[in-house]
């Protein structure tokens, strides 16, 4: 038992101590504490894993009570089955890679406590997000990670654009959150609970429960799932809430490979799955998450392709393989969405701490146009973001190519129009997201050196405590899909998963069953190799063309360079109004009108009549004399009229 | 403990000490103005310990008003001196006698004239408000409820910045103007039920026509305690003209006045009239909340962006009181408390940049994370728990509101909820301007990190903000019975008089 509290709360306790007597016990000294620390989680976690998934016996810890008031029940409480279990590898194992990184990637840094805390509080909030028993204690992991992704996007407080993207970060990830709570609050509408397990039981039975929220008549469970999938929009970055995470980039790049990318933007994918019995019950809610899973594949993919920042394309890149997970989690194969992100938590990671390698060889240059020529000085780096790429496009036998293979079969298995719709995005995604991964490759690492000699002279392989990790992911890159394979979407997936994912049985599209039509299965193989070889032509053998084709389809590539201007639009749309309207309200509203008719009003009115008052008083007698004759004249009329 | 008068006790020792500072006499000022201190601050701890025995000896599991005392006190009428509290009174009583001594903790070295009138405003303060929550009589309830009043504006009038009576006659006339219609209602209540006993006219029921009126006179003065949009625009300035410390207690207790009014008075005493009247609430709650905090968003002096904060953040709790359920008022009670704590925390660290630079206009500062480290993170704390963050106070109060409210009203949950987005926007927004960013102003680069006085004055508040967030069930659980009966009695009364109506037809 003390394992599972363990596995959980050490990160807490090293952010504690780091963060706040960092000063007093030093540098090094945090960051021995917090990466050992992180280190016996992770190896706490692979012990959790061996228990609960392997030899299947999950577990709950009850700790405390939480919030209780009428039938609102909520206690702090661990849960772990597969799925946990899963994602605890991934956190401790991406985040104790990452703190070891930091200690050589931050070295010149003045406040290196600060960041280790900072990245132990995260991983903490992180382990509580998918530990939780209940939707309450998720949004408490959900609220957590996404502080802890300020204070790291903003770690560099006194760069403005970091400062601006972190707040970005947590207020559009708010506008998720909004969606999250509502579907919390439906949850507990419907269910009169917020525990999984009451949750889960009573699914079937309110299966065809009608609510009338906002004005509407709504299926409740598909109400309850469509406002808890905007929560995992915001998280996950997809289409329409993806505008904080290229944004995000601003932080420093380990915080990039461990947040954005390997942990806290699947907890969106996680949530879902997580949820799988409820959404199971409604067929509108998984259609959404195709199309917008789906989506943004493809969206995320065709930016990727043209940004020019090294962080950023690995970013979209990012975005891109998040919908591939959503709309596997649409078409039910929610293992499969579980296999790629943990597939993809360890290539991703390797990727950026890859780039962060770069960009620490090159002198913090991002920009891959002012890169090239770099792989001789650079070995290991170079042949680590080689393994990165290919197990990102799909090649076998990396990784990614066992987890993608498994989620496109399973949307063209499904047979329904949005399966194959998704499908057909998916492929066309693994095309342009092998073309961007070379594009990288080569414009990074080949061809001639385009930084200047100042900056290629001090070109540097990094020192060992960074290499080391990116060794680590590199054999996860290259084992985690051959391995993971059996047991995640493989023969042995129902043993593996046991009650931890639920699929309805007309929802199967993983046991056998479907066979695929040839084309189907090599085709994401044969998108992906095309890719990389139109990355080679385009890159390598006729460099002229794409500055000729960006030029001859200016407005394409113009509407792709800045993200299809969502950015613009949102500012144009949310931002500036509010400014304005809080503006306005403030000096329209609360001024003028209400100071103006109210407090102000009354007392300006009040001064104006005592003035006109005082004006009668004018010191003449005649005046005075007058107003008497005057009065004497009306009591004597109204005596007169009213006698009779 | 029961005769121990622990509730007089708690009320009239602040006065007590108020008293013995008067006594001071002394040629120096500044020896007057230390023992004026010390006294002060002896006293307000002193009482806080005894309103901790209030705690312990107070029975969680009964609904009953409890450590009752009465006593004889205007002859030939039925007005007497009784006081008790319940589940909904107890926390606030514990709530002004916590915040009192921080207070007085904060004013040193900010108030520097007037220390003795100064200590003794502050006692007379709380033994007003102690008073208020503890009354059990109308009569005397009224005279608490507005004698807050006269030294919150002598503090204001006093102490205060350079539009300071401008804001204290904002501040009393807007009040006022409740006050009077409120005294109306009192005597009509006392000719229809013959009795000032609260107890008593809780079980009284007014006959429907009469509830009306009565429970619109009762809601001009609460609402403008609440603050309530549109009668909320005395706040921002006697915030921004009070003294660091009257902010704090302003934003920390006088503030649930309005809504402790509600819960004691309107819901109980008129409840067809506060049924018939909820969608008014409703629509004024979810319009504090979304048109507060755009005002909020482009503020330029920091005192004034924390009071409309204060503004949007009272409209969950008189939305979560109004939607009558367990989780709405529960949830509206636990704001309360974790908007006092918080909102005072946030003003007290206003306090303590405006001590050494003498602003508070937010573009004077920025980049203050470098030289101030520790203030850099005891703000982010409470600024986090401003916006809700789970594990820190605000987000329980929040999240049992939004949830009792969505049982009732799903738009108006949802409209509510705007305000986690909209709150999130203009805290962090302030949070960046002032801590974060390039130091570049030359005078503030010999700016000095909190000292130890100002962490013995944080510290507490600290503590309860995350205890509150990890354990609420603390401060949940003394509730319980109370808003149960509160719940129960309400449901009965509307039934009984929409069966009267339905009769009557």
């Amino acid at each position: 038992m003390m394992l599972y509290v363990a596995a959980v709360f050490l990160p807490l306790a090293g952010s504690f101590v780091a963060g706040l007597f960092g000063r007093l016990i030093g540098d090094r000294a945090a960051q021995v504490l917090t990466c050992l620390l992180l280190g016996v989680s992770a190896a706490c976690s692979v012990s959790i894993f061996t228990n609960v998934a392997l030899e299947g016996h999950s577990v709950t810890v009850p700790l405390v009570t939480w919030i209780q008031s009428g039938t609102l029940d909520i206690s702090w409480s661990l849960r772990f089955d597969t799925l946990t279990a899963v994602m605890m590898i991934v956190v401790t194992g991406v985040s104790f890679m990452v703190h070891v990184y930091s200690v050589g990637y931050m070295s010149h840094d003045p406040s290196i406590p600060r960041f280790m805390s900072y990245l132990s509080l995260f991983t903490f909030a992180m382990l509580m997000l998918v530990t939780a028993d209940n939707l309450v204690q998720m949004f408490f992991g959900w609220e957590g990670v996404g502080v802890a992704s300020y204070l790291l996007i903003g770690f560099w407080y006194e760069k403005p654009s970091a400062c601006a993207a972190a707040i970005k970060a947590f207020v559009v990830n708010r506008v998720g959150d909004f969606g999250f709570a509502l579907g919390i609050f439906g949850a507990y509408f419907l269910f009169d609970s917020v525990s999984f397990n009451t949750i889960f039981a009573a699914a079937p039975a309110k299966a065809h429960t009608v609510v009338h929220f906002f004005g509407m008549d709504w299926n409740a469970i598909t109400i309850i799932c469509l406002m808890l999938f905007v929560g995992a929009m915001g998280k996950s970055a997809q289409l329409g809430l993806h505008t904080w995470l290229p944004d995000a980039m601003e932080g420093p790049t380990p915080v990039s490979a461990l947040i954005h990318a390997a942990t806290m933007v699947t907890a969106g994918v996680f949530m879902v799955a997580r949820m799988s019995p409820l959404f199971e019950y409604s067929a509108t809610a998984l259609t959404v998450v195709t199309v917008i899973g789906a989506a943004t594949a493809f969206f995320a993919a065709t930016i990727g392709c043209v940004q020019n920042d090294i962080k950023r394309v690995i970013a979209y890149s990012t975005c891109s393989q998040l919908g591939y997970m959503f709309f596997a989690i649409g078409v039910s194969a929610y293992q499969a969405a579980v296999f790629h992100l943990f597939t993809h938590a360890f290539f991703k990671a390797l990727l950026f701490l890859g780039a962060g390698s770069v960009i620490h060889a090159m002198s913090d240059e991002q920009d891959i146009r002012r890169m090239g020529g770099i792989w001789r000085h650079v070995k290991v780096t170079w042949l680590l973001m080689w393994v990165g790429s290919l197990a990102l496009a799909g090649i076998p036998p990396f990784a990614g190519h066992y987890s993608k293979d498994a989620i496109l079969a399973a949307a063209w298995a499904s047979g329904t129009p949005v399966g194959h719709f998704a499908w057909v995005l998916g492929v066309l995604a693994a095309f342009m997201t092998a073309f961007y991964s070379w594009r990288l490759l080569i414009l990074v690492f080949h061809g001639k050196p385009r930084a200047d000699e100042h900056v290629m002279a001090h070109v540097h392989e990094s020192p060992l405590v960074m290499i080391l990790p990116l060794m680590v992911l590199a054999a996860g890159a290259i084992f985690a899909g051959w391995l993971g394979q059996p047991l995640f979407v493989g023969h042995e997936h129902t043993e593996f998963w046991r009650s931890a994912i639920s699929v309805l049985p007309g929802h199967d599209v993983l046991s056998g069953g479907h066979e695929l039509p040839e084309w189907v299965e090599y085709a994401p193989l044969v998108m992906a190799v095309s890719g990389v070889v139109l990355a080679y032509i385009l890159y390598t053998l006729v460099p002229s063309v794409p500055g000729q084709l960006a030029g001859a389809m200016r407005g394409v590539y113009l509407f792709l360079l800045n993200k299809w201007y969502f950015d613009e639009l949102y500012d144009w749309l949310f931002v500036k109004p509010a400014f304005r309207l809080g503006r306005g309200l403030w000096q329209g509203g609360d001024g003028a009108l209400i100071d103006g008719v109210g407090p102000d009003g009354v007392a300006a009115a009040t001064r104006d009549i005592a003035r006109r008052v005082a004006a009668l008083q004018s010191g003449y007698l005649y005046h005075y004399a007058f107003a008497m004759l005057a009065g004497v004249a009306a009591f004597v009329s109204w005596y007169v009229f009213n006698a009779r | 403990m029961n005769d121990w008068h622990l509730l007089s006790l708690t009320t009239f020792l602040p006065l007590v000490g108020a008293l013995f500072i008067l006594a001071i006499r002394g040629d120096d000022p500044k020896v007057v103005a230390r023992n004026a201190r010390n006294v002060a601050l002896l006293t307000s701890v002193a009482t806080f310990v005894v309103s901790l025995l209030i705690l312990v000896a107070f029975d969680p599991s009964s609904a009953e008003f409890q450590l009752k005392e009465t006593a004889s006190w205007l002859p030939g009428t039925t007005v007497r001196y009784a006081m008790g509290v319940d589940g909904i009174s107890v926390w606030f009583v514990l709530l002004s006698t916590f915040l009192t001594p921080i207070c007085i903790l904060s004013s040193i070295g900010a108030v520097e004239v007037r220390v003795k009138e100064y200590m003794v405003a502050f006692l007379v303060l709380e033994t007003m408000m102690v008073g208020m929550f503890c009354a059990l009589d109308l009569v005397l309830f009224y005279v608490f409820f507005e004698g807050v009043l006269i030294p919150m504006f002598i503090i204001i009038g006093v102490w205060g910045g350079p539009r300071r009576v401008y804001a204290a006659f904002k501040l009393f006339l807007y009040t006022l103007a409740g006050s009077v219609l409120m005294l109306i209602a009192m005597l009509a209540m006392y000719f229809q039920a013959h009795t000032t006993d609260i107890h008593a006219l809780m079980a009284h029921s007014f006959p429907v026509a009469m509830q009306t009126w009565l429970w619109l006179a009762f809601f001009a003065s609460f609402a403008v305690k609440v603050p309530m949009w549109p009668v909320h625009t005395w706040l921002p300035d006697a915030h921004v003209e009070a003294p660091t410390a009257g902010s704090v207690i302003l934003a920390g207790v006088l503030l649930k006045m309005g809504a402790y009014g509600f819960l004691r008075f309107s819901m109980p005493m008129f409840p067809h009239a506060s049924a018939v009247f909820t969608p008014l609430v409703f629509t004024l709650s979810i319009v504090a909340v979304i048109y507060t905090s755009l005002v909020a968003l482009v503020q330029n002096d920091m005192k004034k962006l924390i009071a409309y904060s204060s503004v949007a953040h009272m409209g969950y709790v008189t939305a979560g009181i109004f939607s009558v359920t367990t989780q709405g008022v529960e949830g509206a009670l636990f704001q309360m408390l974790s908007h006092g704590v918080v909102s005072g925390a946030l003003f007290l660290c206003v306090g303590v940049v405006y001590d050494r630079m003498h602003t508070r206009e937010i573009a004077r500062y920025g980049g203050l994370a470098g030289r101030m480290p520790r203030y850099a993170v005891v703000f982010m704390l409470f600024m986090l728990a401003s916006v809700g963050l789970p594990g820190t106070s605000g987000f329980v109060g929040e999240f049992l509101v939004l949830a009792g409210l969505f049982k009732v009203n799903t738009w108006v949950s949802a409209f509510a909820a705007t305000g986690l987005i909209l709150g999130a926007a203009y805290m962090l927004y302030l949070y960046r301007r002032v801590v974060f960013g390039k130091l570049v102003r030359e005078d503030l680069m010999g700016i000095l990190d909190m000292g130890g006085r100002e962490v013995a004055m944080f510290a507490p508040l600290i503590v309860v903000v995350i205890w509150m967030g990890v354990h609420p069930a603390t401060f949940l659980d003394p509730m319980h019975a109370s808003v149960a009966k509160l719940i129960d009695n309400f449901q009965l009364a509307k039934a009984a008089t929409s069966g009267l109506s339905v009769a009557v037809r």
